[in-house]
């Protein structure tokens, strides 16, 4: 009897956050995906109603820039980091005495809140007392650099501001997968004549698919919950023109007094996050198991 | 005498495989048992029941004759040395040996003696006040066995604790175990894939393959007489010669024919009067097949054999040849003149033959 | 180079003149890069220190000609965050309160869970992992309103003990993920050996694998200490005038549209409510790192 007890105990220490999981994760994305098929507005309705609120989703302009968005957004975003923190990665690795100090300056963005950044950024982009007027102030009088203020470019400085705060740990994950590979490997091909770059895309860079795959799925994932950075850069604007689903998830929400819209919107957007991770999640728990 | 561990048909499945199936041993106080088998037999797993680490699917567990199959380990009266020694890596060593007294409450002074004594027996005192991650793979085994010392339990469990230390701290490190289980005669059951730290250390051995027991005996009786094919080939180092052939009645005793892919079959008299198959395999080892005129007795019966390898390693001689199909080894003695290629006069001892029936491979004689 | 590196200086050409040029190059882009990552920085302190004429009549990089702090002393006390104007302060306080209990409880959740999932097997137990760190991966949105209502419900809508409550249960996953990938590598044979030893669920917890925890402890006091403090959805959403965190009350007092844009204000108030996390980066920047790169980089 006692030694039954006793092996229950490691289960009922973790009863509670297991069943704490099933509650605020599970049941909740349940109670949100109820929501979402029912007409409530400022208060929960429980009545289904079908996919109407999906189909006003995808008849609302609005979320039509922010879906749009979300893909330019998402695209750039993604490439632009990847590529810069690659950029970076290769050039660290060349044996640099400063490494630390110039790793701990591409990696400290990732410390700060992305309202901070935001901050930063919209000052750095005002267009009459910043970038734009600095550089007309050096005698480029021509010089534009209104973006935040252009609905047709306001997104692209969200990119920026994103890519800064995101390249360094990129950055940090590729260095730390150009180093985990075998030295050896190396040293057989500088021995077999190969030049430095060819040893880079030829053997270094392959070994390193699986950081990539890392690497992507927290961007991406990073880049769909963008929400901070959007508010404090640009609130959406001008008008709706970086509207993000997840902006336009919490106006529905807090602001418009429509929650089956909020609802809907919440479950696309986990929807694509679905799309994104689970195929990657099962391939690693699989690997696991091998 | 009360056996002091008794195992009966012991049974243990994990989800739908079955890891061990109906093993029975009993030993006597002071015995050292060896569990022997390749990797995957059960071993481990049967020792982990021993201790309690693992629940059992039937059958029972006896410990001086207590029926421990709700009992936890902690009230088993053991002690275990673990593969990895599984020190303590936080604590300093006198903390390592201490802690289980400190948790069963022990008085301080009382465990500073116990610490003292196990610490001088196995010349470990100045290290008390290292980290194990300070010491060498040698002496965090002391430090192991000096946690179980310090228990005085009725039963000490070794899982394969030499198999991380290099050949030759083995060797030094074995001899230290037999010695500790003359000293003080307690009893051990020591697990291990390796059969010459079996055959040296055990007063009885269980041969275990698949979660079966094979054989249970003596190192003596397992190594003359095995039980069957898997227990003559796995035991024994070089391996015992298993030799197709065939048998036919004969006026005083058996007739044994071996074929060769070279040259006429060998014909050998046994007398053995027991009634054996048609086909059999025929187990000798290497030095029960010596150069003729080097072994002598009754059974003992000549055949020249073409040689095909000759290996000199030291104080032997081993010499390989076609037989049967297969490649067997004599032990010779270092002088001999064989020569690769050459035929040469070899004496199988039939006394000490072992025949198995090629499709069971059990024992028949 | 030597022969002794194992990464092949791949910038570098064969000849010596080619090498120390490409090294050159090597360290111009470095150090533009560098540039870059520390202009915003640099902008928002100098900014942070200028008077308004001087930001008006100056570029976005000139240094300073008068240092004044008054920008500081208005966003930490003055500065308006809707219709109170009391600066930073309370609401920095706020952060801290919420942050402080909701790092604790959420990293020894973690490390009780870490240690039951990789240590005490039973049947489930892998599937539980499972669940729990697919938590880790939903965008918050999904369960932005559901948890809005239950805050209500519970009595705790627009509280700091509210906002700790959601911190806590939505960082288990992350917490108790880096916790049980710690201890998956350590023997299972020392649970063994103490459980031989006498020492039951709780002792080996607290003997044994709590005093070698302390290097993924720091890990994930920093991890959830930084995505707490800098957090703004659940701030947002979850908080109400008096308890908002230091992120929402920087938003505001930026966003705010009555009266004249202070912009050094707004770059003190960045500053403050940045320098936590940013100190805690400086000082303790490689566990940070390992942090960021542990879920990640599965190894």
């Amino acid at each position: 009897m006692r030694a039954w007890l006793e092996r229950q105990i490691p289960k009922m220490v973790l009863a509670p956050s297991f069943v704490a999981i099933l509650i605020f994760v599970y049941g909740f994305i349940g109670w949100t995906a109820w929501i979402s098929l029912t007409r409530s507005k400022l208060l929960p309705k429980y009545d289904l109603h079908g996919l109407i609120q999906y189909k006003r989703l995808l008849a609302a302009p609005r979320w039509d820039t922010a879906m749009d968005n979300l893909l330019l957004f998402g695209a750039l975003f993604i490439c632009i980091a990847m590529a810069l923190g690659l950029l970076l990665a290769i050039l660290l690795d060349q044996r640099i005495r400063v490494e630390g100090v110039l790793r701990t300056i591409y990696l400290y963005p990732m410390a700060l809140s992305m309202i901070v950044t935001g901050t930063a950024w919209k000052w750095i982009m005002n267009p009459g007392l910043g970038i734009e007027a600095m550089v007309r102030g050096w005698g480029f009088e021509g010089f534009r650099f209104n973006w935040v203020i252009d609905p047709d470019m306001a997104i692209y400085a969200v990119v920026i501001a994103a890519v800064w705060q995101a390249s360094g740990f990129v950055m940090a994950l590729f260095l730390a997968g150009l180093r985990s590979v075998d030295g050896e490997i190396i040293k057989a091909a500088q021995i077999d004549g190969i030049p430095g770059w060819r040893i880079y895309t030829a053997i270094i860079l392959p070994s390193m698919a699986p950081i990539f795959l890392s690497a992507f799925i927290v961007l991406a994932h990073l880049a769909i919950k963008s929400f901070d950075l959007v508010v404090a850069l640009t609130g959406g604007g001008p008008g709706y023109a970086t509207d993000l689903p997840a902006t336009y998830m919490y106006a529905m929400a807090f602001s418009r007094g429509d929650i089956g819209q909020a609802a809907s919107s919440a479950m696309v957007m986990m929807g694509v996050v679905f799309a994104i991770v689970v195929p990657y999640l099962y391939s690693e728990l699989r690997a696991k198991h091998v | 005498m009360i056996p002091i561990l008794d195992i009966r048909n012991l049974n243990k499945n994990y989800g739908a495989v079955q890891i061990l199936k109906e093993v029975n041993v009993a030993i006597d106080p002071g015995d050292f048992l060896v569990l022997v088998g390749p990797s995957g037999c059960g071993k481990s797993t049967l020792l982990n029941c021993i201790a309690g680490l693992e629940p059992i699917s039937g059958g029972s567990i006896s410990i001086s004759g207590r029926d421990m199959t709700q009992v936890s380990p902690k009230d088993r009266d053991i002690a275990m040395v673990f593969q990895s020694y599984a020190l303590y890596p936080t604590m300093t060593v006198a903390k390592n040996i201490t802690f289980g007294m400190k948790v069963r409450g022990i008085d301080a002074a009382t465990q500073a003696r116990k610490l003292a004594e196990v610490a001088q027996q196995l010349q470990i005192e100045p290290l008390l006040d290292r980290r194990p991650g300070q010491l060498s793979g040698g002496q965090r085994q002391r430090v192991a066995m000096g946690r179980a010392l310090v228990r005085d339990p009725k039963l000490f469990l070794f899982d394969e604790p030499l198999s991380n230390l290099d050949a030759k701290l083995r060797v030094s490190m074995r001899s230290e175990i037999k010695k500790l289980h003359q000293n003080l005669g307690a009893t051990m059951v020591y697990v291990t894939h390796d059969q010459i730290e079996a055959m040296t250390l055990a007063t009885k051995i269980v041969v275990m393959k698949g979660g079966v027991v094979q054989q249970i005996g003596t190192p003596a009786e397992i190594y003359n007489h095995p039980a069957n094919l898997f227990v003559a080939d796995f035991m024994g180092s070089p391996a015992m010669n298993l030799i197709p052939a065939r048998t036919q009645r004969a006026a005083d005793g058996i007739q044994i024919e071996i074929t060769r892919t070279e040259g006429a079959p060998i014909i050998l008299q046994s007398p053995l009067t027991r009634d054996l198959p048609q086909d059999v395999i025929l187990g000798l080892r290497p030095e029960d097949i010596a150069e003729t005129g080097f072994r002598s007795g009754a059974a003992v019966q000549s055949a020249q054999c073409r040689i095909d390898l000759v290996e000199p390693a030291g104080a032997d001689t081993f010499v390989v040849s076609e037989l049967g199909g297969k490649q067997v080894t004599a032990r010779l003695h270092a002088e001999t003149k064989a020569q690769p290629g050459a035929m040469l006069d070899l004496a199988f001892d039939l006394a000490k033959v072992s025949f198995f029936a090629p499709d069971t491979g059990e024992r028949l004689n | 180079m030597s022969d002794l590196s194992s990464t092949p200086s791949a910038i570098t050409a064969q000849t010596r003149p080619g090498q120390i040029a490409l090294r050159w190059l090597l360290f111009c882009f470095l150090g533009l890069f560098a540039l870059f990552y520390l202009l915003p920085l640099f902008v928002m302190v100098t900014t942070s220190l200028k008077s308004l004429e001087e930001i008006r009549s100056g570029s976005l990089v000139s240094l300073p000609r008068e240092v004044t702090f008054d920008a500081w002393r208005t966003a930490w006390s003055g500065a308006c965050t809707g219709i109170q104007c009391e600066g930073l302060r309370p609401y920095f306080w706020n952060s801290v309160l919420l942050a402080v209990p909701a790092v604790l409880i959420s990293t020894f959740l973690g490390a009780a869970n870490g240690y039951i999932i990789a240590q005490w097997h039973f049947r489930g137990a892998n599937l539980i992992f499972s669940a729990m760190l697919f938590g880790c991966f939903i965008p918050f949105q999904v369960v932005l309103l559901p948890m809005a209502r239950m805050l209500g419900l519970m009595g705790l809508a627009g509280s700091i003990p509210g906002l700790i409550f959601a911190h806590v249960i939505y960082g288990i996953g992350f917490t108790t993920l880096f916790f049980r990938n710690f201890y998956v590598t350590i023997p299972s044979d020392l649970v063994k050996a103490a459980k031989v030893d006498g020492a039951g669920f709780f002792r080996i917890f607290w003997s044994i694998f709590l005093p070698l925890s302390l290097p993924i402890i720091v890990v994930t006091v920093i991890w959830q200490f930084t995505q707490i403090w800098n957090d703004f959805l659940f701030g947002v959403s979850f908080s109400q005038a008096g308890t908002q965190p230091v992120t929402v009350a920087l938003n505001n007092i930026v966003n705010s549209t009555t009266g004249v844009k202070e912009y050094n204000v707004d770059m003190a108030a960045a500053i403050i409510a940045g320098l936590p996390t940013l100190l805690v980066y400086v000082v303790a920047g490689k566990y940070f790192i390992r942090g960021l790169t542990a879920g990640s980089v599965k190894g």
